[in-house]
């Protein structure tokens, strides 16, 4: 028996010091990319399809012989949607894994958390989903931080207009959720309302764990809302949902994209379609070359059928767009040095994507990917996310 | 305050509070029996919301088998929790059963974040479909019946505590496990048998809750907290008192809900809380009991 033991416990030491002197060796030839992002919790959707856009995007990559002649490998933390959980997964990726570049989820409180870093450390960082203003326009010169996604006071604007054109709203009440980035949208909204000469009926906020949002729909009611404007991720914004069809309620519900990163259908039930809410991509519209492709990768590595399979469709078509281009980048400066993938990025010229054809994405005082007219209205058609009809 | 916002709130409230009230009667019964508690009392309330959704969505169970089964399974956990978690440290006169006690639910949380999954999940009830409309106001059978079971099941814990065997013995425990024992009655019996009671009624409350909110494997954290304020709050003597202190936690949380917003309702509920235990320690309807020397 103790022979036994003794030469398992030999074999097991053999291996890990094979393992020990071969794997750095393996590991430095390869460029890490990191992503923090919510892998569990009441968004994980989300971060399962931010992985699946990236991990297209670098198979992709490495099929066509990675990076300056390196692999290129996805390296994942769960920031469990919290901030400081978000902060310590992005320091250990930089500090520990040497990463070249992280992405971040769809939690606009960790990604501003996350932004300092990224620029005291001088590593490239693109949101993929997270729209808070702040986390691009952020003070930082030079500027690390890029985002191939939508952006909060764009949205807004978009939201605004559309709750005007569309349903006629002339009084419109907001229900934000209560943390930053219900607060960067309370801004927003309120600033794109003035513009537009719209008077709001009220700002409401909700809570993440709030099982009854009645009282605060019963005010913005009472005070005239003929349409209400949704900044919510989808449990709370299925509460909301919910609140409104007990109370009988008809009002049109125009909402940013956070109800797309979770079961919002599932939870909501037939009235989830009742809600117009705006993407950056629909993989029902015609695809270009560049969403054929990924949709057949979808289809042989995650057995989706089809393009109402794709689970929280802005995380994978951002995040596959938002690798290509960094790969461009890495390219362009023939380095994995955060300033000169930067500085490369800053000067991309042309890459035919999967949500459009970029013309000089980004430039030093512009990083945002995208802009309003990227924007599409969909609405849930059973559990398919729908171009609105 | 708008005349329907109330009216909202006080049915969300007593529906709450009585969700609040029957997980608190699973820290009542522990603690009446032995004087410890289950400090992870949200699990139980969690597996049952998970069970009753994966019994009827996923196998299809029916909901009334998919319920029992359930609530049989948190009576079940009751138990382990007691045989691994309470009596050893218990027997050796520590009070590690409490630390203990955190640890097994989270060790419970995690297994069932990995076998669940990771994404809240919807469940539809029927009876959240059937309802009536007062003063504008719609009104769900299981709105109705949330409070119902939850006073119901009050009033029978209450009743038989005071008049049957099984209440006479967990009282003599209670009061002095040695003499109770010379007596014939079986301290470790009654103990377990609590435990298993305390699992099932969270059991009870995650079943009825699952539809109104999300099934997920956290969702049992701030109900246990709550609850563990509203046995304190009430008196964690008595089971009429622990239900009246979840029922007037729950109000009180809805009423600021309607009034202020939900962003300052658990500060101003758990400062309330505060208050009135500084005011009056033994809970709100708690009674003082002499001890003897």
């Amino acid at each position: 028996m103790r022979t036994a033991f003794s030469t398992f416990r030999l074999r097991t030491v053999g291996f890990a010091l094979a393992a020990g002197l071969l794997t750095p060796v393996a590991m430095a030839q390869d460029i890490k990319v990191g992503l923090v992002a919510a892998l569990t919790g009441q968004s994980a959707q989300s971060g399962e399809a931010i992985t699946r856009g990236l991990t297209i995007a670098i198979e992709q990559i490495n099929a066509r012989g990675g990076l300056l002649g390196r692999k290129v490998v996805l390296v994942r933390r769960d920031d469990e949607s919290s901030p400081p959980k978000g902060v310590a997964a992005a320091r250990e990726l930089i500090s520990s894994e040497k990463v070249s570049a992280l992405f971040g989820g769809i939690d606009t409180p960790v990604s501003l958390a996350i932004t300092p870093i990224a620029n005291q450390s001088r590593t490239p960082f693109i949101s993929v989903w997270a729209a808070g203003t702040g986390i691009t326009v952020n003070g930082a010169n030079p500027n690390y931080v890029f985002r191939v996604s939508a952006q909060d006071d764009l949205v807004d604007i978009a939201l605004v207009r559309y709750a005007s054109s569309r349903f006629g709203a002339k009084k419109p009440g907001l229900v934000l959720v209560n943390n930053a980035w219900g607060e960067s949208n309370d801004k927003g909204l309120r600033a794109a309302a003035a513009a537009a000469k719209v008077e709001l009926a009220g700002v409401e906020k909700i809570e993440m764990n709030d099982v009854d949002v009645t009282p605060q729909l019963s005010r913005l009611r009472n005070a005239g809302a003929d349409a209400l404007i949704l900044v919510a991720n989808a449990a709370p914004g299925a509460q909301m949902m919910k609140s409104r069809e007990r109370m009988g309620w008809k009002v049109p519900v125009v909402s940013h994209w956070g109800i797309s990163g979770g079961r919002f259908d599932e939870l909501v039930g037939p009235s989830a379609s009742d809600a117009h809410f705006v993407q950056t991509y629909s993989f029902f519209a015609p695809p270009n070359e560049t969403g054929k492709a990924v949709m057949a990768e979808l289809s042989s590595r995650y057995g989706v059928k089809g393009p109402a399979d794709v689970i929280a469709p802005v995380g994978t078509a951002n995040a596959y767009d938002a690798m290509r281009l960094l790969g461009i980048a890495i390219e362009r400066a023939k380095s994995t040095e955060g300033d000169a993938i930067r500085k490369a990025m800053e000067d991309i010229d042309q890459y035919v994507g999967l949500i459009k054809t970029y013309k000089r994405p980004f430039s030093a005082t512009d990083h945002e990917g995208l802009a309003p007219e990227d924007y599409v209205m969909v609405q849930y058609e059973g559990s398919r996310i729908v171009p609105v009809k | 305050m708008d005349r329907i916002a109330l009216g909202s709130a006080l049915i969300t409230g007593t529906g709450l509070g009585c969700m609040y009230g029957l997980v608190a009667l699973g820290y009542y019964v522990t603690y009446a029996a032995s004087r410890t508690v289950n400090f992870a009392q949200g699990v139980p309330l969690m597996i049952g919301a998970v069970l009753v959704f994966a019994l009827t969505n996923q196998l299809h169970w029916p909901v009334w088998a998919a319920s029992l089964a359930a609530v049989g399974a948190c009576a079940v956990f009751g138990l382990l929790v007691e045989r691994l978690a309470v009596r050893p440290f218990v027997r050796r006169g520590s009070e590690s059963w409490l630390m203990a006690t955190i640890a097994v639910g989270l060790v419970m949380e995690n297994i069932v974040l990995f076998t669940f999954g990771r994404d809240p999940r919807g469940l539809r009830n029927s009876l959240n479909d059937v309802g009536f409309d007062l003063g504008g106001l719609r009104i769900t059978a299981l709105q109705i019946l949330i409070p119902v079971a939850g006073l119901l099941i009050a009033a029978l814990l209450s009743s038989i505590v005071r008049s049957t065997r099984v209440g006479r013995e967990l009282r003599a425990v209670a009061l002095n496990p040695a003499a109770a024992q010379l007596m014939g009655v079986d301290p470790a019996r009654i103990i377990a048998l609590s435990y298993a009671l305390s699992g099932a009624l969270a059991g009870i409350a995650g079943v009825l809750i699952a539809p109104l909110y999300t099934v997920s494997a956290g969702m049992g954290t701030m109900f246990g907290i709550k609850a563990f304020a509203a046995a304190i709050l009430g008196g964690i003597g008595g089971a009429w008192s622990v239900m009246l202190g979840g029922l007037v936690l729950g109000l009180a949380e809805a009423v600021i809900v309607a009034w202020a917003g939900s962003t300052y309702a658990q500060l101003i509920a758990f400062l309330l809380v505060i208050a009135v235990l500084a005011l009056r320690p033994i809970g709100l309807f708690g009674r003082a009991v002499a001890q003897k020397v």
